[in-house]
């Protein structure tokens, strides 16, 4: 359908507006490709004043670190190709070799074998091919571009941030899990009963959620670090100390979390039919098996949406994890903050940099993956209601 | 559905809510008005020296943390009433500060520099964020739907991302010889410190909010174009306005719930800024309330943590926060009163 003539647009706003949106996506996404470019030089090139010497990095060149025309071109290819397969080819595979009902298994063992495969590709084999191509072409075998994975190194090999990783993802694993099992049952309880309490109970919610958590942590910090003389009567001399516990910070972001989880989860089981429980329950289901079997098959959307905003949660926080865990169980966000207080030398910064670039890679990918759902979760909670 | 169901489904829920936000609430509301320390017991150590025919002794008396059986240092709760708040609000400094005809200097005293600062802070970047949304949901809009999806993507970026990493991805610009600065230098041909400048860092705290938020503003606002009825636009068309008055007066009424969520959310989140101090360091120029008690909460050299001034300061904290919560809280009230 054309579009009619009086709403056609004149040419100047139509430039106007394109011209604007460039500007926004430039600055959304420089400082994050700024970072990525800066992560991959020596220090001297990283803080460089002069933009260019960042980009090409001639001192990282000296160095003997560089990328030649060829290694650009190939490496760019591999990676082009690699990001193609994952989006077209895997989930075809994934389909094609797993049972049904096993799909979450499936998509789990593809995407392993993936990184699995991927990886000895790119940091194994190409390598040994860009050598050798390299020897031979003369002058296109010559670095032109300055890159150097060394702070990577560093940080992940050097400083153990690894295990910083591990404590991630055993945090934000056990939040996503236990807030969308806690949440989902209570979503639905919320969304199915028109009672005052659950209104009530909503409106606590809410109060809740604009709480600052640093109110709570001040009242979680002296129990938590005298837990073990305060469970003693009850546990004996088992008493914990929850001071430092992951398992104490996962309760604590869940229960952060609820609020916001029941709010979301409760406005995606509202655009499920009440018909469909109904129906259930007339060929004899009780609540908790509708709800099992009948209402979450359709739920999925819904239950993905918010473990997304769940692992962010998780993922992203800082004051929480700060505050309640000891230095070797601390997660990469706090951790990252250690690089800055000691950062006294230009290589310091330049790992602080490549740590903070490992911290946000999952996330790039995250929203490259998820992107509908993203969108979706956070309207869900606007226009419905 | 009947109540023991109901409970069975919201059970596990309220029971993490109640022993992990309403119980630390009340705890903290209790803790304002104690003050926990070591006992500190006074004793005579007698010190002697070898020396010539007899031993040269000294006593002194010197004060220790007196240690309990199982080897801890043992502590004394007592009642302080209001005294933590008093530590915090310094009132006897505020008073002076405005006899001496000196307002500025109130603003020495920790508390109330958090609470200029985050006041500031959240009014400014609450109409930035609004607008900043809508104009880049309206021009996504008028874009061609073919690369629309990339600059969902592209926008989603600054929300989505660690938001200490956020701010410092946008510090490294800035700080030191960022390429930023040093090109603003050469623009400008002045020396020009960043980090030592508390209006500047102040700048780009807020520069960092607007960055991040403004993509969660635009993301709604641009469902809610979708929706925008055709029909009425059309007829606005009929009627001769122009472009100006369709978006004043048909697109913008249609938008305004909306608008009124992002502000509450804004308001709600912006009042709470806390990594934006952790990322820029600001805490020598512009703290925030939130930081305030954390630093509080933080162990000090001796290892200790104030936390009856924390929970002072969280409690006080609270109160911008109801009187955020209470006009929305109160028109849900209405509409569930005229519902039911």
């Amino acid at each position: 359908m054309a579009t009619p003539k009086a709403m056609r647009q004149p040419a100047s706003l139509r430039f106007g507006s394109a011209a604007f949106l460039t500007l926004w996506c430039l600055i959304a996404a420089f400082p994050l490709f700024w970072i990525l470019v800066m992560s991959f030089k020596s220090p001297a090139d990283a803080f460089d004043a002069n933009p260019l010497a960042v980009i090409f990095g001639p001192r990282t060149i000296a160095a003997g670190k560089g990328l030649s025309v060829i290694d650009l071109v190939l490496g760019l290819a591999v990676l082009w190709y690699a990001v193609r397969f994952a989006f077209t080819r895997l989930p075809q595979m994934v389909r094609a070799f797993t049972a049904p009902g096993l799909v979450i298994l499936g998509w789990l063992v593809g995407c392993l074998g993936y990184a699995v495969v991927f990886i000895v590709l790119f940091f194994g084999l190409l390598p040994v091919v860009l050598d050798a191509l390299n020897a031979i072409a003369g002058p296109l075998g010559q670095p032109v571009i300055g890159l150097t994975a060394e702070h990577y190194r560093a940080v992940w090999v050097g400083n153990e941030f690894y295990r910083n990783f591990i404590n991630s993802l055993i945090v934000t694993g056990g939040v996503v899990t236990v807030s969308l099992t806690v949440g989902t049952l209570a979503g639905y309880g919320l969304a199915r009963s028109g009672s005052n309490l659950a209104f009530w109970l909503l409106i606590a919610a809410l109060i809740f959620r604009a709480l600052p958590h640093s109110v709570l942590v001040a009242g979680y910090l002296p129990v938590f670090i005298n837990s073990a003389e305060i469970l003693r009567p009850i546990l004996g001399d088992a008493a914990p100390t929850l001071y430092g516990q992951p398992l104490a910070v996962i309760a604590v972001l869940v229960a952060i979390n609820q609020p916001f989880t029941i709010w979301m989860l409760r406005s995606f089981f509202q655009s499920i039919p009440v018909e469909l429980d109904e129906a259930a329950r007339v060929d004899g289901c009780t609540h908790l098996q509708a709800f099992r079997r009948v209402i979450m098959p359709v739920m999925w959307p819904g239950v993905i949406t918010t473990g997304l905003f769940s692992f962010l949660l998780g993922y992203n926080d800082f004051l929480v994890t700060s505050l309640l865990l000891d230095a070797q169980n601390q997660t990469m966000v706090p951790a990252i903050a250690g690089y800055f207080n000691r950062e006294t030398t230009t290589t310091d910064q330049a790992e602080a940099i490549a740590a903070a670039v490992s911290i946000t890679a999952p996330l790039f990918l995250l929203v490259m993956v998820f992107q509908r759902q993203i969108v979706s979760g956070l309207t869900a909670g606007a226009v419905k209601g | 559905m009947k109540f023991r169901t109901f409970a069975a489904f919201v059970g596990p829920s309220v029971f993490m809510m109640v022993v992990f936000i309403a119980l630390p609430l009340a705890s903290v509301f209790v803790q304002s008005f104690q003050v926990t320390q070591p006992v500190i017991e006074r004793i005579e150590v007698e010190s002697c020296t070898a020396g010539f025919l007899e031993q040269t002794c000294t006593t002194q008396v010197k004060t220790r943390p007196k240690i309990n059986e199982s080897g801890q240092v043992e502590t004394t709760t007592r009642w302080v009433g209001l005294e933590s708040y008093a530590n915090l609000l310094q009132f006897d400094r505020v008073w002076a500060a405005i006899s001496n005809g000196e307002p500025g200097r109130i603003l020495q005293i920790d508390f109330w520099r958090a609470l200029r600062f985050t006041l500031t802070f959240t009014l400014v970047t609450l109409p930035l964020v609004v607008g900043l949304g809508l104009a880049i949901a309206l021009a996504v809009n008028n874009a061609a739907r073919s690369i629309r999806g990339q600059v969902i993507f592209v926008s989603l970026l600054p929300f989505i991302i660690t938001p200490v990493i956020g701010a410092l991805s946008i510090r490294w610009l800035f700080y030191g010889d960022g390429i930023v600065t040093s090109w603003l230098e050469t623009w400008l041909s002045t020396d020009i410190s960043v980090a030592a400048n508390g209006a500047a860092v102040e700048a780009l705290m807020m520069f960092y909010r607007v960055w991040s938020v403004a993509p969660f503003a635009f993301v709604i606002f641009y469902a809610g174009l979708q929706t925008v009825n055709q029909d009425t636009l059309e007829s606005a068309i009929i009627d001769g306005a122009s472009r100006w008055q369709r978006l004043r007066f048909v697109i913008v009424p249609h938008l305004m719930p909306l608008i009124v969520f992002i502000a509450l959310i804004h308001l709600m989140d912006a009042y709470r800024a806390f990594e934006e101090v952790v990322g820029f360091s600001s805490q020598a120029q512009r703290i925030t309330l939130q930081w305030l008690t954390y630093d509080f909460l933080q162990p000090d050299d001796a290892g200790n943590r104030s936390i009856s001034r924390a929970s002072a300061s969280a409690m006080l904290t609270m109160i911008g926060i109801v009187i955020i919560l209470l006009p929305p809280l109160r028109r849900t009230w209405r509409d569930h009163k005229g519902i039911s």
